[in-house]
């Protein structure tokens, strides 16, 4: 019962960072109805950049500490916003007319670029990321190890989660992501302008994104520029799960993917783990193509 | 038209041989291609495994370099060819063909890990070419033919050292094994480890797997702590080997774990930091060992690198020295004289230890265990084969 709460402990944390990536994934599939799959590589930089952005805030602010640590990570989130808000208006906008599959393979051509300019300007050996929330307190509870670093990854997500709906839910901005989402020539007729809305949209989705790039590098210090390419396929799959388009179905489906993997990986058939969740996968979208919690479309013919 | 055509001809001859000649490192500029002893080397410079690469090549380099400085060998200087693999599958056979069909090399040196030693033994055999790997410790490397040799201990060795080690010096009833399977090296490891912890009446509790490149890896520390083990075999590499033990530490596993020589680099302890005080793992040779010919070779290395040497730049220089010392009785750089001559090498005087080539053309001599103590390897025991 013990090791079964710890798996589930477990789970959740990267159940959690999953599915912050899941969520911009999602996010730009239901306004553009395309994948970005440059995501898992802005992941990847909001590492970096939290790993640079550290020396020179440790000179204001002392590091590690749980404000010092806030800050390089609203500090990183910023810096990606703006890298993803560059990467839509120079890459995407200008294809944005074009067939879905322009924009597709541009988006492939990104994440590579990303990658490999990444290789080259940090260096293709593993870094290691520095400590910036307070040294890591174990907390024992009955056999369950509840560790600093896990209970910041889930409360920075839970923030992260319902800023998010309320954004969506409740703001001018939001309520506009939402008519461009559901129709972007209506929208546009209403007077929603829909460059705003979508570079906004990719600014939310990246600095999501560098968040988890964080909270992922303060649980796996060992940080280097090809390691958004797994968790970023992961996250996908985790918001096709859910429903691809549908917030809380990829905040469900990444939940679901790290609980699913963490469980697997306990027992003798570890190295099995990826391929078991993808069955899954596979399963539930045989039953439900839409995804857990996608709505059924009708395809206009 | 006739001379124009000529200095057409002859600059882009110019031009080739600069090409060449910036594409290799030659160790001895002033030494003419003529009266110099071609030997080549393949490492991984760049890429995943860059600091076994760059540490093994640093050694061979130094020992190529002491060798020139004291008159060479057979009364010619030494010429080392480095080719890069990049650490990547498939680069190794490209760059060995082209140093034996092009460089006319005299002999090979390398590779640390075994997966690409074994993408080039079989065409030095072919060519009839000795080829020396300083650390690659897959049994199969040397089993490819009959030149093809090694200048470290072997896999079962090294498991059976470490399971000897776990289960008589640090008195564990039960132990758990958490290997990586990706890596014919870790599945080598564990599986001889397994036999030897067994076979001295100790249990294996749990056995988990891991695939290299993985970062999380609760899931298995969660079931291996759940077995209770006294202490944990982790035969991986230094990246994974880091995070295992931070999050190990993090579920509140006390128990050490311990590993073998793929744990050898600075960024294990950058990455695992305290969480690694008090493991252990075995290896080639230690710096602190106070022989005197691992004094001297450890103030060299530290003069012309500014660093203390490891263990695989100990066994890039073993490697060099052994082929200078072959070559030497030998009295030839024919390929099969040399082979004759490494073959019969016996208690060569090496920095990692004293060297015999036994039957199967590996090297049998003692394996070191090292603890980490305050982010520092410590010495704690020498095991003899």
């Amino acid at each position: 019962m013990t090791e079964f709460l710890q798996q589930l402990i477990n789970g959740l944390a990267l159940g959690s960072i999953i599915a912050l990536i899941a969520l911009g994934y999602t996010m730009v599939y239901g306004i553009l109805r395309f994948i970005n799959f440059a995501h898992g590589d802005i992941f990847m930089l909001g590492a970096f950049a939290g790993f640079y952005l550290a020396p020179k805030i440790a000179v204001l602010l002392p590091l590690p500490s749980i404000a010092g640590g806030l800050v390089v990570l609203v500090a990183s989130m910023l810096i990606c916003a703006a890298l993803g808000v560059l990467i839509e208006r120079f890459a995407y906008r200008p294809l944005r007319k074009r067939p879905k599959l322009t924009v597709l393979i541009t988006a492939i051509g990104v994440s590579l670029f990303l990658e490999y300019a990444g290789q080259f300007f940090f260096g293709a050996s593993i870094k290691k990321f520095p400590d910036i929330f307070p040294v890591t307190t174990v907390t024992q509870i009955g056999g369950l190890s509840l560790n600093s670093n896990q209970l910041m990854v889930l409360g920075v997500t839970l923030v992260l989660m319902l800023a998010l709906r309320f954004i969506v839910l409740k703001t001018r901005i939001g309520t506009a992501m939402r008519a461009v989402a559901f129709n972007p020539e209506a929208a546009a007729l209403m007077g929603v302008n829909t460059d705003v809305v979508i570079s906004f949209t990719f600014a939310l989705g990246s600095a999501l994104a560098a968040a988890a790039g964080i909270l992922w590098a303060i649980n796996y210090p060992a940080i280097d520029p090809l390691m958004g390419i797994l968790p970023g396929l992961k996250a996908f799959i985790a918001a096709v799960l859910g429903g691809i388009g549908n917030l809380p179905g990829a905040a469900l489906g990444g939940f679901v993917i790290g609980i699913v993997e963490t469980f697997v990986k306990g027992t003798r058939w570890s190295t099995w783990a990826d391929a078991i969740a993808f069955a899954i996968l596979i399963l539930i979208l045989l039953v439900k193509p839409s995804g857990l919690l996608g709505k059924k479309e009708v395809e206009k013919v | 038209m006739k001379t124009l055509h000529g200095q057409v001809v002859f600059t882009a001859a110019l031009a080739v041989s600069l090409l060449l000649t910036g594409c290799n490192k030659p160790a001895t500029p002033g030494a003419g291609a003529e009266d110099a002893i071609k030997v080549g080397e393949f490492a991984s410079l760049t890429g995943s495994e860059a600091t076994f690469g760059q540490s093994s090549h640093k050694g061979t380099q130094l020992a190529v370099d002491e060798l020139n400085a004291n008159g060479g060998v057979l009364g010619k200087k030494i010429q080392l060819i480095t080719e890069d693999n990049q650490s990547q599958a498939g680069q190794s056979s490209t760059a060995v063909r082209k140093l034996i069909s092009s460089d006319n090399v005299v002999a090979v040196l390398g590779e640390v890990a075994s997966s690409r030693s074994l993408e080039a033994a079989p065409i030095c055999q072919q060519n009839k070419i000795p080829m020396i790997s300083p650390s690659s410790t897959n049994p199969k490397v040397t089993e490819v033919g009959d030149y093809i040799f090694r200048v470290c201990f072997i896999d079962p060795f090294q498991g059976t050292v470490m399971a000897n080690f776990g289960r008589k010096t640090l008195k564990m009833n039960t132990a758990a094994i958490l290997s990586d399977v990706k890596s014919d090296y870790s599945v080598g490891l564990a599986k001889f480890f397994k036999e030897g912890f067994t076979a001295n009446g100790g249990t294996i509790v749990a056995e988990q797997k891991y695939s290299g490149g993985d970062k999380d890896f609760n899931a298995q520390l969660t079931a291996i702590k759940a077995a209770n083990p006294d202490g944990i075999f982790v035969p991986g590499y230094y990246t994974e080997v880091g995070l295992i033990a931070l999050q190990a530490k993090q579920l509140g596993i006390t128990v050490p774990l311990f590993g073998g020589d793929g744990w050898e680099s600075a960024s294990l302890i950058q990455i695992g930091g305290t969480a690694l005080e008090g493991d252990y793992y075995s290896t080639h040779y230690s710096p602190e060992d106070t022989s005197k010919a691992v004094q001297s070779f450890v103030k060299n290395f530290k003069e012309k690198y500014n660093e203390t040497p490891d263990a695989m730049a100990a066994l890039g220089y073993d490697s060099a020295m052994i082929l200078a010392d072959a070559m030497k009785r030998a009295g030839s750089t024919d390929g099969t004289k040399v082979r004759d001559a490494l073959a019969a090498t016996k208690d060569f005087q090496a920095v990692s230890g004293n060297i015999t080539i036994d039957a199967n053309r590996n090297a049998s001599k003692p394996a070191v265990i090292l603890q980490i103590k305050n982010g520092a390897f410590k010495y704690v025991d020498t095991i003899a084969p």
